[in-house]
């Protein structure tokens, strides 16, 4: 297959096209996936998530200037949210990356987010897909600006970096689920900053009070300084970058990167599922009409959603009830 | 299938920090409903056009207040030639002597908008001469 030969000899125009083919739903793309697949696995991905203005993208821009030291080929995705009122999208990350825009070694993507909730796009794993099979080292992934509950980038990254800033609560929130418990690496950044100190000791102690099974990996909470001192944020940032390879080679010592990549298949086949059974369904259930008769009964309270995905299920999965 | 996405980039290249223009632009084709790629100010032509391949745009909007356009704007058009990418449409806005601008739809510059012009008249350019399908 032309296209997957072209992935597969790093072409960018190709890449990102197929990229794009993939976010439209373009059904050609579903099978040039297929076609590279075999040639996927071996990039290392990092996920980087924390709240607007945390410093992501800057960070990234930081880890691919580390990376391209080491000679190693980067690929970056870097997701926005979409617009849930026009469907827009303002694709901003790139901004703090442009200083690479011109190395053949680095590929940057923004991708938005269409609609998906868990702060990344529905897009994103085959897009990563794409970059592994072009031969990329490591593959950055960035979330939108996320808040306490977007954690599907577990499902993405071997090793996940959680970007946070002083100032943003007490010690309860450090103790809450979802977002503080994917972190592999804490980093507070902007850390010349009131308070850092303090929420460094907090994230400690957090860590310390929380299960860790023997021979387990302990998530370090590092410190970025970057307000005016290029050699600070550069010197905060390589030991960032170290902490990352620690990580991985953490995972493959330990060989938990088998589960890792378990979690990861296993999301992939969900994701897949969803995409052969639940959107075509969806598809007719609007394109008849029946979706909209449905939500009339649902108002008059004629029906019940249960039921309703009963009747469903029962007229479009026959055999599976 | 889902309708294709126009994707367009909103840059600002040469020595020029007055990105109001850029912005408001930038926003107003968010809530036309496309993806914009802002690449802030201070970007050289060849940056623009390598952005511009990674991120697969059909739209490149250049903005320029510096007078440095005579220069700039042709250059982005022959580098994305250059790497194969003609297909991408360039317009360009800002400063623009009325009498420059012969010089750059020669140059490849499909559409000039200047101060004065409603958003709705760019956004509906974009609508009728920006196809993102038909693209090779």
């Amino acid at each position: 297959m032309e296209r997957g030969k072209k992935i597969k000899a790093g072409d960018i125009r190709t890449a990102s096209r197929l990229i794009r083919d993939i976010e439209d739903s373009i059904p050609e793309a579903k099978a040039t996936i297929k076609h590279i697949f075999p040639y996927t696995g071996k990039a290392q991905v990092v996920g980087i998530t924390g709240s607007p203005g945390a410093g992501k993208s800057t960070i990234v821009d930081g880890l691919i200037e580390t990376s391209r030291k080491k000679e190693q080929t980067v690929g970056v995705l870097a997701v926005d949210p979409t617009s849930p009122f026009t469907g827009g999208a303002t694709l901003g990350d790139r901004i703090r990356m442009q200083r690479h825009s011109e190395d053949i070694g680095v590929f940057i993507r923004s991708l938005a987010t269409r609609g998906s909730l868990g702060g990344l796009s529905k897009a994103v794993g085959d897009a990563i897909h794409v970059m592994d099979a072009m031969g990329k080292d490591i593959i950055f992934v960035e979330t939108v600006g996320t808040g306490q509950q977007e954690v599907e980038i577990i499902h993405y990254a071997h090793t996940v970096i959680v970007v946070l800033v002083p100032g943003m609560g007490d010690e309860i929130q450090a103790i809450k689920a979802g977002i503080m418990e994917i972190a592999d690496i804490f980093v507070i950044n902007k850390a010349d900053r009131d308070g850092a100190q303090k929420l460094q000791r907090e994230l400690m102690t957090m860590i310390e009070m929380s299960h860790i099974p023997p021979g387990g990996w302990k998530p370090p909470v590092l410190t970025i300084r970057n307000s005016f001192k290029p050699e600070e944020f550069e010197h905060d940032l390589q030991i960032l970058s170290a902490k990352v390879h620690e990580h991985y080679d953490f995972l493959i010592s330990s060989d938990l990167i088998g589960d890792r990549q378990k979690r990861k298949r296993l999301h992939e086949l969900n994701e897949a599922i969803r995409f052969s059974i639940l959107e075509p369904v969806m598809e007719m259930l609007i394109r008849t009409g029946e979706l909209d008769s449905m939500v009339e009964k649902l108002v008059k309270k004629e029906s019940d959603p249960a039921s309703l995905a009963e009747e469903i299920a029962r007229k479009y999965l026959q055999g599976c009830f | 299938m889902a309708k294709r996405k126009i994707r367009v980039m909103v840059a600002k290249p040469g020595l020029d920090g007055h990105d109001r223009g850029a912005r408001v632009l930038a926003r107003c084709f968010r809530d036309a409903g496309f993806e914009v790629i802002y690449t802030g100010c201070h970007q050289t032509p060849a940056m623009i056009a390598a952005s511009a391949i990674q991120e697969d745009v059909d739209l490149v909007g250049l903005s320029c207040l510096s007078g440095a356009h005579r220069y700039l704007f042709p250059q982005v058009v022959s580098l994305l030639k250059e790497k194969g990418a003609d297909d991408i449409t360039v317009i360009g806005g800002g400063i623009i002597p009325q009498q420059d601008f012969q010089k750059l739809y020669d140059a490849g510059i499909k559409a000039i908008f200047v101060p004065g012009t409603t958003l709705d008249t760019i956004v509906n350019w974009v609508n009728s001469n920006v196809k993102p399908v038909e693209r090779k």
